[in-house]
Protein backbone atom coordinates (compact mmCIF):
# COMPACT_ATOMS: atom_id res chain seq x y z
CA UNK A 1 0.00 0.00 0.00
CA UNK A 2 1.23 3.51 -0.81
CA UNK A 3 0.76 6.86 0.91
CA UNK A 4 2.86 9.02 -1.39
CA UNK A 5 4.41 9.02 -4.86
CA UNK A 6 7.81 7.83 -3.64
CA UNK A 7 6.22 4.68 -2.15
CA UNK A 8 4.09 4.16 -5.28
CA UNK A 9 7.14 4.27 -7.56
CA UNK A 10 9.18 2.09 -5.19
CA UNK A 11 6.41 -0.55 -5.08
CA UNK A 12 6.05 -0.63 -8.87
CA UNK A 13 9.79 -0.75 -9.56
CA UNK A 14 10.64 -3.34 -6.89
CA UNK A 15 7.87 -5.64 -8.13
CA UNK A 16 8.69 -4.78 -11.75
CA UNK A 17 5.06 -3.95 -12.57
CA UNK A 18 3.22 -0.90 -13.88
CA UNK A 19 1.77 1.73 -11.55
CA UNK A 20 -1.70 0.72 -12.74
CA UNK A 21 -1.07 -2.78 -11.34
CA UNK A 22 -0.17 -1.35 -7.91
CA UNK A 23 -3.41 0.65 -8.01
CA UNK A 24 -5.43 -2.49 -8.80
CA UNK A 25 -3.80 -4.38 -5.91
CA UNK A 26 -4.46 -1.56 -3.44
CA UNK A 27 -8.06 -1.21 -4.62
CA UNK A 28 -8.63 -4.93 -4.07
CA UNK A 29 -7.17 -4.65 -0.57
CA UNK A 30 -9.03 -1.47 0.46
CA UNK A 31 -12.45 -2.13 -1.04
CA UNK A 32 -12.65 -5.93 -1.26
CA UNK A 33 -13.60 -5.67 -4.94
CA UNK A 34 -12.23 -8.36 -7.25
CA UNK A 35 -9.84 -7.54 -10.11
CA UNK A 36 -12.64 -8.21 -12.62
CA UNK A 37 -15.05 -5.86 -10.81
CA UNK A 38 -12.43 -3.08 -10.75
CA UNK A 39 -11.61 -3.43 -14.45
CA UNK A 40 -15.29 -3.58 -15.36
CA UNK A 41 -16.15 -0.48 -13.33
CA UNK A 42 -13.25 1.42 -14.90
CA UNK A 43 -14.39 0.29 -18.35
CA UNK A 44 -17.79 1.91 -17.61
CA UNK A 45 -15.99 5.18 -16.81
CA UNK A 46 -14.04 4.87 -20.06
CA UNK A 47 -17.27 4.46 -22.04
CA UNK A 48 -18.75 7.62 -20.46
CA UNK A 49 -15.56 9.56 -21.29
CA UNK A 50 -15.60 8.33 -24.88
CA UNK A 51 -19.23 9.39 -25.33
CA UNK A 52 -18.58 12.82 -23.81
CA UNK A 53 -15.65 13.44 -26.19
CA UNK A 54 -17.79 12.37 -29.16
CA UNK A 55 -20.66 14.57 -28.06
CA UNK A 56 -18.42 17.58 -27.55
CA UNK A 57 -16.72 17.13 -30.93
CA UNK A 58 -20.16 17.09 -32.54
CA UNK A 59 -20.78 20.49 -30.92
CA UNK A 60 -22.60 21.47 -27.70
CA UNK A 61 -23.50 24.74 -26.03
CA UNK A 62 -24.14 25.49 -22.35
CA UNK A 63 -27.52 26.89 -21.23
CA UNK A 64 -25.90 30.30 -20.54
CA UNK A 65 -24.20 30.45 -23.95
CA UNK A 66 -20.86 31.23 -22.25
CA UNK A 67 -19.15 28.12 -23.61
CA UNK A 68 -19.49 25.61 -26.42
CA UNK A 69 -18.41 25.03 -30.00
CA UNK A 70 -14.67 25.56 -29.47
CA UNK A 71 -13.81 21.85 -29.80
CA UNK A 72 -15.45 21.92 -33.25
CA UNK A 73 -13.47 25.03 -34.28
CA UNK A 74 -10.21 23.40 -33.23
CA UNK A 75 -10.95 20.13 -35.08
CA UNK A 76 -11.70 22.07 -38.29
CA UNK A 77 -8.45 23.99 -37.86
CA UNK A 78 -6.47 20.75 -37.36
CA UNK A 79 -8.00 19.29 -40.54
CA UNK A 80 -6.59 22.18 -42.57
CA UNK A 81 -3.14 21.00 -41.48
CA UNK A 82 -1.50 24.39 -40.91
CA UNK A 83 -1.17 24.14 -37.13
CA UNK A 84 2.06 25.23 -35.49
CA UNK A 85 2.04 23.34 -32.21
CA UNK A 86 1.48 19.81 -33.53
CA UNK A 87 -1.33 17.45 -34.45
CA UNK A 88 -1.50 15.27 -31.32
CA UNK A 89 -1.08 18.20 -28.95
CA UNK A 90 -3.98 20.09 -30.48
CA UNK A 91 -6.06 16.93 -30.74
CA UNK A 92 -5.64 16.44 -26.97
CA UNK A 93 -6.59 20.07 -26.39
CA UNK A 94 -9.73 19.81 -28.55
CA UNK A 95 -10.85 16.60 -26.82
CA UNK A 96 -10.29 18.12 -23.36
CA UNK A 97 -12.34 21.13 -24.45
CA UNK A 98 -15.03 18.82 -25.88
CA UNK A 99 -15.45 17.04 -22.52
CA UNK A 100 -15.68 20.25 -20.54
CA UNK A 101 -18.14 21.78 -22.96
CA UNK A 102 -20.37 18.75 -22.35
CA UNK A 103 -19.92 19.21 -18.60
CA UNK A 104 -20.91 22.89 -18.79
CA UNK A 105 -23.97 21.86 -20.81
CA UNK A 106 -25.07 19.68 -17.84
CA UNK A 107 -24.29 16.56 -19.84
CA UNK A 108 -23.01 13.23 -18.47
CA UNK A 109 -19.29 13.08 -17.72
CA UNK A 110 -16.89 11.15 -15.50
CA UNK A 111 -15.16 13.31 -12.88
CA UNK A 112 -11.35 13.01 -13.22
CA UNK A 113 -10.65 13.97 -10.46
CA UNK A 114 -13.43 16.58 -10.49
CA UNK A 115 -16.04 17.69 -13.03
CA UNK A 116 -14.38 21.08 -13.56
CA UNK A 117 -11.16 19.29 -14.53
CA UNK A 118 -12.82 16.33 -16.28
CA UNK A 119 -11.40 17.12 -19.73
CA UNK A 120 -7.66 16.70 -19.21
CA UNK A 121 -7.34 12.95 -18.61
CA UNK A 122 -9.76 11.77 -21.35
CA UNK A 123 -8.56 14.52 -23.73
CA UNK A 124 -4.98 13.30 -23.60
CA UNK A 125 -6.00 9.62 -23.57
CA UNK A 126 -8.09 9.82 -26.74
CA UNK A 127 -5.38 11.86 -28.48
CA UNK A 128 -2.50 9.47 -27.69
CA UNK A 129 -4.83 6.61 -28.67
CA UNK A 130 -4.62 7.85 -32.29
CA UNK A 131 -0.84 7.66 -32.18
CA UNK A 132 -0.15 4.54 -30.05
CA UNK A 133 -3.16 2.33 -30.87
CA UNK A 134 -3.43 0.95 -27.32
CA UNK A 135 -5.57 -2.04 -26.38
CA UNK A 136 -8.75 -1.48 -24.37
CA UNK A 137 -6.87 -2.88 -21.35
CA UNK A 138 -4.07 -0.33 -21.79
CA UNK A 139 -6.66 2.45 -21.87
CA UNK A 140 -8.15 1.18 -18.61
CA UNK A 141 -4.61 1.07 -17.17
CA UNK A 142 -4.20 4.71 -18.25
CA UNK A 143 -7.14 5.61 -16.01
CA UNK A 144 -5.83 3.49 -13.12
CA UNK A 145 -2.40 5.14 -13.26
CA UNK A 146 -4.00 8.61 -13.39
CA UNK A 147 -6.11 7.51 -10.44
CA UNK A 148 -3.09 6.34 -8.43
CA UNK A 149 -1.47 9.79 -8.65
CA UNK A 150 -4.78 11.55 -8.00
CA UNK A 151 -5.28 9.32 -4.97
CA UNK A 152 -2.01 10.56 -3.46
CA UNK A 153 -2.88 14.21 -4.15
CA UNK A 154 -6.41 13.86 -2.75
CA UNK A 155 -5.16 12.30 0.49
CA UNK A 156 -2.03 14.40 1.01
CA UNK A 157 -3.20 17.72 -0.41
CA UNK A 158 -6.52 18.49 -2.10
CA UNK A 159 -8.42 18.09 -5.35
CA UNK A 160 -11.05 20.70 -4.51
CA UNK A 161 -11.00 24.17 -6.07
CA UNK A 162 -12.89 25.54 -3.08
CA UNK A 163 -10.16 24.23 -0.78
CA UNK A 164 -7.03 24.65 -2.92
CA UNK A 165 -7.75 26.66 -6.07
CA UNK A 166 -7.55 25.52 -9.70
CA UNK A 167 -4.02 24.19 -9.14
CA UNK A 168 -5.73 21.45 -7.04
CA UNK A 169 -8.21 20.62 -9.82
CA UNK A 170 -6.77 21.19 -13.31
CA UNK A 171 -3.25 21.10 -11.82
CA UNK A 172 -3.86 17.65 -10.33
CA UNK A 173 -5.66 16.44 -13.47
CA UNK A 174 -2.74 17.54 -15.67
CA UNK A 175 -0.20 15.79 -13.50
CA UNK A 176 -2.33 12.63 -13.44
CA UNK A 177 -2.61 12.70 -17.24
CA UNK A 178 1.12 13.30 -17.74
CA UNK A 179 2.01 10.34 -15.51
CA UNK A 180 -0.39 8.08 -17.41
CA UNK A 181 0.83 9.23 -20.84
CA UNK A 182 4.36 8.25 -19.81
CA UNK A 183 3.18 4.77 -18.81
CA UNK A 184 1.14 4.13 -21.97
CA UNK A 185 4.10 5.32 -24.07
CA UNK A 186 6.37 2.76 -22.39
CA UNK A 187 8.12 4.97 -19.82
CA UNK A 188 9.15 3.84 -16.33
CA UNK A 189 7.25 4.49 -13.06
CA UNK A 190 9.98 7.01 -12.08
CA UNK A 191 9.46 8.85 -15.35
CA UNK A 192 5.72 8.99 -14.60
CA UNK A 193 6.53 10.66 -11.27
CA UNK A 194 8.88 13.12 -12.98
CA UNK A 195 6.20 13.98 -15.53
CA UNK A 196 3.71 14.57 -12.71
CA UNK A 197 6.14 16.83 -10.87
CA UNK A 198 7.06 18.85 -13.97
CA UNK A 199 3.39 19.33 -14.82
CA UNK A 200 2.19 20.37 -11.38
CA UNK A 201 5.12 22.76 -10.92
CA UNK A 202 3.77 24.69 -13.89
CA UNK A 203 0.28 24.88 -12.42
CA UNK A 204 1.26 26.04 -8.90
CA UNK A 205 -0.60 29.09 -7.74
CA UNK A 206 -3.39 28.76 -10.28
CA UNK A 207 -6.49 30.29 -8.70
CA UNK A 208 -10.12 29.20 -8.99
CA UNK A 209 -12.02 32.26 -10.20
CA UNK A 210 -15.00 31.11 -12.26
CA UNK A 211 -17.08 33.87 -13.84
CA UNK A 212 -20.55 33.96 -12.23
CA UNK A 213 -19.49 30.87 -10.26
CA UNK A 214 -20.13 28.75 -13.33
CA UNK A 215 -17.83 25.90 -14.38
CA UNK A 216 -17.35 27.51 -17.79
CA UNK A 217 -15.07 30.57 -17.92
CA UNK A 218 -12.12 30.03 -17.60
CA UNK A 219 -12.51 26.32 -16.74
CA UNK A 220 -12.91 25.06 -20.31
CA UNK A 221 -9.75 26.81 -21.51
CA UNK A 222 -7.83 25.82 -18.37
CA UNK A 223 -8.59 22.21 -19.29
CA UNK A 224 -7.23 22.94 -22.76
CA UNK A 225 -3.93 24.17 -21.37
CA UNK A 226 -3.92 21.42 -18.73
CA UNK A 227 -3.97 18.87 -21.54
CA UNK A 228 -1.21 20.69 -23.46
CA UNK A 229 0.89 20.95 -20.29
CA UNK A 230 0.49 17.20 -19.64
CA UNK A 231 1.51 16.25 -23.20
CA UNK A 232 4.64 18.43 -23.13
CA UNK A 233 5.67 17.35 -19.62
CA UNK A 234 5.24 13.68 -20.57
CA UNK A 235 7.52 14.17 -23.57
CA UNK A 236 10.07 15.95 -21.36
CA UNK A 237 10.07 13.08 -18.83
CA UNK A 238 10.34 10.49 -21.63
CA UNK A 239 13.34 12.44 -22.93
CA UNK A 240 14.99 11.81 -19.56
CA UNK A 241 14.45 15.22 -17.98
CA UNK A 242 13.89 15.10 -14.22
CA UNK A 243 12.39 17.52 -11.70
CA UNK A 244 14.89 19.01 -9.24
CA UNK A 245 12.10 19.13 -6.64
CA UNK A 246 10.78 15.61 -5.88
CA UNK A 247 7.16 14.88 -6.81
CA UNK A 248 5.86 14.58 -3.22
CA UNK A 249 7.42 17.91 -2.29
CA UNK A 250 5.73 19.57 -5.27
CA UNK A 251 2.39 18.15 -4.08
CA UNK A 252 3.08 19.45 -0.58
CA UNK A 253 3.97 22.89 -1.97
CA UNK A 254 0.68 22.90 -3.88
CA UNK A 255 -1.19 22.09 -0.66
CA UNK A 256 0.48 24.87 1.30
CA UNK A 257 -0.09 27.39 -1.49
CA UNK A 258 -3.77 26.40 -1.46
CA UNK A 259 -4.01 26.95 2.28
CA UNK A 260 -2.64 30.47 2.02
CA UNK A 261 -4.78 31.38 -0.99
CA UNK A 262 -7.39 34.02 -0.13
CA UNK A 263 -11.01 32.84 -0.09
CA UNK A 264 -11.84 35.24 -2.97
CA UNK A 265 -9.70 33.04 -5.23
CA UNK A 266 -11.10 29.69 -4.13
CA UNK A 267 -14.28 29.08 -6.09
CA UNK A 268 -16.29 31.89 -4.52
CA UNK A 269 -16.57 33.95 -7.73
CA UNK A 270 -15.36 36.99 -5.76
CA UNK A 271 -11.92 37.58 -7.25
CA UNK A 272 -9.71 37.08 -10.31
CA UNK A 273 -11.46 36.81 -13.66
CA UNK A 274 -14.86 36.64 -11.94
CA UNK A 275 -14.27 40.15 -10.54
CA UNK A 276 -13.22 41.76 -13.85
CA UNK A 277 -15.66 44.29 -15.37
CA UNK A 278 -16.62 41.81 -18.10
CA UNK A 279 -16.86 38.95 -15.61
CA UNK A 280 -19.25 41.00 -13.45
CA UNK A 281 -21.24 42.09 -16.49
CA UNK A 282 -21.71 38.49 -17.62
CA UNK A 283 -22.76 37.49 -14.09
CA UNK A 284 -25.32 40.32 -13.92
CA UNK A 285 -26.71 39.37 -17.33
CA UNK A 286 -26.97 35.63 -16.58
CA UNK A 287 -28.60 35.92 -13.15
CA UNK A 288 -30.43 39.19 -13.71
CA UNK A 289 -28.79 40.73 -10.64
CA UNK A 290 -27.40 44.19 -10.01
CA UNK A 291 -23.76 44.91 -10.92
CA UNK A 292 -23.09 46.22 -7.40
CA UNK A 293 -23.21 43.23 -5.12
CA UNK B 1 -7.12 8.64 4.68
CA UNK B 2 -10.06 10.63 3.34
CA UNK B 3 -10.08 8.86 -0.03
CA UNK B 4 -9.93 5.07 -0.08
CA UNK B 5 -10.83 4.10 -3.62
CA UNK B 6 -9.50 4.90 -7.09
CA UNK B 7 -13.14 5.47 -8.06
CA UNK B 8 -13.23 8.50 -5.75
CA UNK B 9 -10.65 9.97 -8.16
CA UNK B 10 -11.74 8.53 -11.53
CA UNK B 11 -15.47 9.00 -10.99
CA UNK B 12 -18.25 9.43 -10.21
CA UNK B 13 -20.13 9.34 -13.48
CA UNK B 14 -22.31 12.40 -13.10
CA UNK B 15 -24.35 15.18 -14.59
CA UNK B 16 -22.20 18.34 -14.85
CA UNK B 17 -21.05 20.90 -14.13
CA UNK B 18 -19.30 20.49 -10.73
CA UNK B 19 -18.28 17.39 -8.78
CA UNK B 20 -18.27 19.19 -5.44
CA UNK B 21 -21.20 21.53 -6.09
CA UNK B 22 -23.39 19.23 -8.20
CA UNK B 23 -22.48 15.56 -7.63
CA UNK B 24 -21.48 16.05 -3.97
CA UNK B 25 -24.62 18.09 -3.34
CA UNK B 26 -26.82 15.41 -4.94
CA UNK B 27 -25.18 12.81 -2.70
CA UNK B 28 -25.79 14.84 0.48
CA UNK B 29 -29.42 15.33 -0.55
CA UNK B 30 -29.83 11.62 -1.16
CA UNK B 31 -28.30 10.66 2.20
CA UNK B 32 -30.76 13.06 3.87
CA UNK B 33 -33.62 11.44 1.96
CA UNK B 34 -32.35 8.03 2.97
CA UNK B 35 -32.05 8.89 6.66
CA UNK B 36 -35.40 10.65 6.69
CA UNK B 37 -36.85 7.48 5.24
CA UNK B 38 -39.55 8.97 3.03
CA UNK B 39 -40.23 11.80 0.63
CA UNK B 40 -39.93 15.09 2.53
CA UNK B 41 -42.53 17.81 2.00
CA UNK B 42 -41.23 21.04 3.54
CA UNK B 43 -37.52 21.61 3.16
CA UNK B 44 -35.26 24.48 4.21
CA UNK B 45 -31.75 24.39 2.79
CA UNK B 46 -29.06 26.66 4.30
CA UNK B 47 -25.93 27.15 2.21
CA UNK B 48 -22.55 28.24 3.53
CA UNK B 49 -19.23 29.41 2.01
CA UNK B 50 -18.68 28.62 -1.65
CA UNK B 51 -22.04 26.82 -1.72
CA UNK B 52 -23.80 30.06 -0.71
CA UNK B 53 -21.83 32.17 -3.19
CA UNK B 54 -22.17 29.99 -6.30
CA UNK B 55 -25.07 27.58 -5.85
CA UNK B 56 -27.15 28.84 -8.75
CA UNK B 57 -24.29 28.75 -11.23
CA UNK B 58 -23.26 25.25 -10.25
CA UNK B 59 -26.72 23.78 -10.06
CA UNK B 60 -26.17 23.02 -6.36
CA UNK B 61 -29.85 23.80 -5.77
CA UNK B 62 -31.15 21.37 -8.41
CA UNK B 63 -28.64 18.74 -7.27
CA UNK B 64 -29.64 18.93 -3.58
CA UNK B 65 -33.31 18.70 -4.47
CA UNK B 66 -32.54 15.90 -6.95
CA UNK B 67 -30.89 13.98 -4.11
CA UNK B 68 -33.90 14.63 -1.85
CA UNK B 69 -36.01 13.14 -4.66
CA UNK B 70 -33.76 10.04 -4.44
CA UNK B 71 -31.97 10.70 -7.77
CA UNK B 72 -28.41 9.41 -8.20
CA UNK B 73 -25.54 11.67 -9.38
CA UNK B 74 -25.91 10.52 -13.00
CA UNK B 75 -29.73 10.76 -13.14
CA UNK B 76 -30.64 12.87 -16.15
CA UNK B 77 -33.70 14.23 -14.32
CA UNK B 78 -31.42 16.31 -12.02
CA UNK B 79 -31.57 19.49 -14.15
CA UNK B 80 -35.39 19.33 -13.87
CA UNK B 81 -35.57 18.51 -10.15
CA UNK B 82 -36.91 21.90 -9.00
CA UNK B 83 -39.89 21.55 -11.34
CA UNK B 84 -40.38 17.91 -10.39
CA UNK B 85 -40.44 18.79 -6.66
CA UNK B 86 -42.96 21.56 -7.33
CA UNK B 87 -45.22 19.14 -9.22
CA UNK B 88 -45.08 16.81 -6.23
CA UNK B 89 -46.22 19.63 -3.94
CA UNK B 90 -42.91 19.92 -2.09
CA UNK B 91 -41.76 23.33 -0.85
CA UNK B 92 -38.07 24.19 -0.85
CA UNK B 93 -36.54 27.34 0.58
CA UNK B 94 -32.87 28.28 0.05
CA UNK B 95 -31.05 30.50 2.56
CA UNK B 96 -27.62 31.99 1.79
CA UNK B 97 -25.80 32.08 5.14
CA UNK B 98 -22.91 34.42 5.96
CA UNK B 99 -21.47 32.38 8.83
CA UNK B 100 -17.98 31.00 8.26
CA UNK B 101 -17.91 27.21 8.49
CA UNK B 102 -14.93 24.93 8.91
CA UNK B 103 -15.34 23.62 5.35
CA UNK B 104 -16.18 25.97 2.44
CA UNK B 105 -18.81 23.68 0.92
CA UNK B 106 -21.27 23.18 3.75
CA UNK B 107 -25.03 22.70 3.62
CA UNK B 108 -27.69 22.25 6.29
CA UNK B 109 -30.87 20.49 5.27
CA UNK B 110 -33.85 20.76 7.60
CA UNK B 111 -37.05 18.92 6.91
CA UNK B 112 -39.99 20.57 8.66
CA UNK B 113 -42.86 18.17 8.05
CA UNK B 114 -43.59 17.38 11.67
CA UNK B 115 -42.76 19.63 14.61
CA UNK B 116 -42.41 16.66 16.92
CA UNK B 117 -39.85 14.91 14.76
CA UNK B 118 -37.39 17.54 13.59
CA UNK B 119 -34.84 16.44 11.03
CA UNK B 120 -31.67 18.39 10.47
CA UNK B 121 -28.55 17.22 8.69
CA UNK B 122 -25.28 19.04 7.99
CA UNK B 123 -23.13 17.75 5.15
CA UNK B 124 -19.90 18.88 3.53
CA UNK B 125 -18.68 18.26 0.00
CA UNK B 126 -14.94 17.66 0.22
CA UNK B 127 -14.06 17.41 -3.50
CA UNK B 128 -14.37 15.04 -6.43
CA UNK B 129 -17.97 14.20 -5.47
CA UNK B 130 -17.01 12.85 -2.07
CA UNK B 131 -19.02 13.93 0.96
CA UNK B 132 -19.19 13.68 4.73
CA UNK B 133 -22.19 13.99 7.01
CA UNK B 134 -20.94 15.95 10.01
CA UNK B 135 -24.10 16.54 12.02
CA UNK B 136 -27.47 14.86 12.42
CA UNK B 137 -30.19 16.36 14.64
CA UNK B 138 -27.56 18.18 16.66
CA UNK B 139 -25.27 15.17 17.12
CA UNK B 140 -21.79 15.50 15.69
CA UNK B 141 -20.64 12.61 13.55
CA UNK B 142 -18.41 11.74 10.63
CA UNK B 143 -20.07 9.53 8.05
CA UNK B 144 -18.75 9.11 4.52
CA UNK B 145 -21.96 7.84 2.96
CA UNK B 146 -19.82 5.31 1.08
CA UNK B 147 -20.84 2.30 3.13
CA UNK B 148 -24.14 1.10 4.52
CA UNK B 149 -24.60 2.54 7.98
CA UNK B 150 -27.02 2.28 10.84
CA UNK B 151 -27.86 5.11 13.17
CA UNK B 152 -29.08 4.17 16.63
CA UNK B 153 -30.70 6.75 18.88
CA UNK B 154 -30.39 5.50 22.44
CA UNK B 155 -30.28 6.49 26.09
CA UNK B 156 -26.77 7.17 27.34
CA UNK B 157 -26.54 4.14 29.71
CA UNK B 158 -23.91 1.48 30.30
CA UNK B 159 -24.35 -1.62 28.19
CA UNK B 160 -26.38 -0.04 25.39
CA UNK B 161 -23.42 -0.11 22.98
CA UNK B 162 -22.49 -3.68 23.89
CA UNK B 163 -26.11 -4.72 23.29
CA UNK B 164 -26.02 -3.39 19.74
CA UNK B 165 -22.62 -4.85 18.88
CA UNK B 166 -23.70 -8.23 20.31
CA UNK B 167 -26.60 -8.36 17.85
CA UNK B 168 -24.26 -7.47 14.97
CA UNK B 169 -21.87 -10.20 16.10
CA UNK B 170 -24.71 -12.74 16.18
CA UNK B 171 -25.43 -12.03 12.49
CA UNK B 172 -21.71 -11.93 11.56
CA UNK B 173 -21.83 -8.27 10.57
CA UNK B 174 -18.44 -6.56 10.53
CA UNK B 175 -18.15 -2.95 11.72
CA UNK B 176 -15.88 -0.74 9.58
CA UNK B 177 -16.28 2.48 11.54
CA UNK B 178 -18.23 3.42 14.63
CA UNK B 179 -18.76 6.49 16.75
CA UNK B 180 -20.90 7.54 19.66
CA UNK B 181 -22.03 11.07 20.29
CA UNK B 182 -24.10 12.62 23.08
CA UNK B 183 -25.13 16.13 23.97
CA UNK B 184 -25.28 15.62 27.76
CA UNK B 185 -24.30 12.80 30.12
CA UNK B 186 -27.16 10.38 30.74
CA UNK B 187 -29.41 11.91 28.09
CA UNK B 188 -30.13 10.93 24.49
CA UNK B 189 -27.15 9.73 22.46
CA UNK B 190 -26.46 8.58 18.91
CA UNK B 191 -24.44 5.63 17.63
CA UNK B 192 -23.32 5.78 14.01
CA UNK B 193 -22.06 2.44 12.73
CA UNK B 194 -20.68 1.83 9.26
CA UNK B 195 -20.87 -1.82 8.25
CA UNK B 196 -19.66 -3.85 5.27
CA UNK B 197 -23.01 -5.16 4.04
CA UNK B 198 -26.60 -4.05 3.77
CA UNK B 199 -28.59 -5.06 6.87
CA UNK B 200 -31.81 -7.01 7.00
CA UNK B 201 -34.92 -5.40 8.56
CA UNK B 202 -34.95 -8.30 11.05
CA UNK B 203 -31.59 -7.24 12.49
CA UNK B 204 -32.74 -3.63 12.82
CA UNK B 205 -35.93 -4.74 14.61
CA UNK B 206 -33.89 -6.86 17.01
CA UNK B 207 -31.62 -3.91 17.82
CA UNK B 208 -34.64 -1.65 18.32
CA UNK B 209 -36.11 -4.07 20.85
CA UNK B 210 -33.05 -3.86 23.13
CA UNK B 211 -33.25 -1.88 26.39
CA UNK B 212 -32.35 1.83 26.14
CA UNK B 213 -32.66 1.84 22.36
CA UNK B 214 -35.08 4.48 21.04
CA UNK B 215 -34.86 4.33 17.25
CA UNK B 216 -32.82 2.62 14.53
CA UNK B 217 -32.50 3.91 10.98
CA UNK B 218 -30.41 2.67 8.14
CA UNK B 219 -28.50 4.46 5.43
CA UNK B 220 -27.52 2.58 2.29
CA UNK B 221 -24.87 3.67 -0.20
Amino acid sequence: MFKNVAELVELAESKNVKISEIMIQQEMLFTGRSREEILEKMEQNLVVMEKAVERGLAGVHSPTGLTGGDAVLLQRYIEKGNMLSGHFLLDAVSKAVATNEVNAAMGTICATPTAGSAGVVPGTLFAVKEKLNPTRMQMIEFLLTSGAFGFVVANNASISGAAGGCQAEVGSASGMAAAAIVEIAGGTPSQSAEAFAITLKNMLGLVCDPVAGLVEVPCVKRNAMGAANAMVAADMALAGITSRIPCDEVIDAMYRIGQTMPSALRETAEGGLAATPTGRELEAKIFGVSLKK
Amino acid sequence: MKYKSVFDIIGPIMIGPSSSHTAGAAKIGRVARNLYGKEPKNIVISLYGSFAKTYRGHGTDVALVGGLLDFDTFDERIPESLNISKDKGMTVEFIEEDAITEHPNTVKISIQDDENQPFELVGISIGGGKIEIVELNGFELKLSGNYPAILVVHNDRYGSIAGVTNVLMKYAVNIGHMEVSRKEVGQIALMAIEVDQDLDEKILKEIESLPHIIRVTKMVD
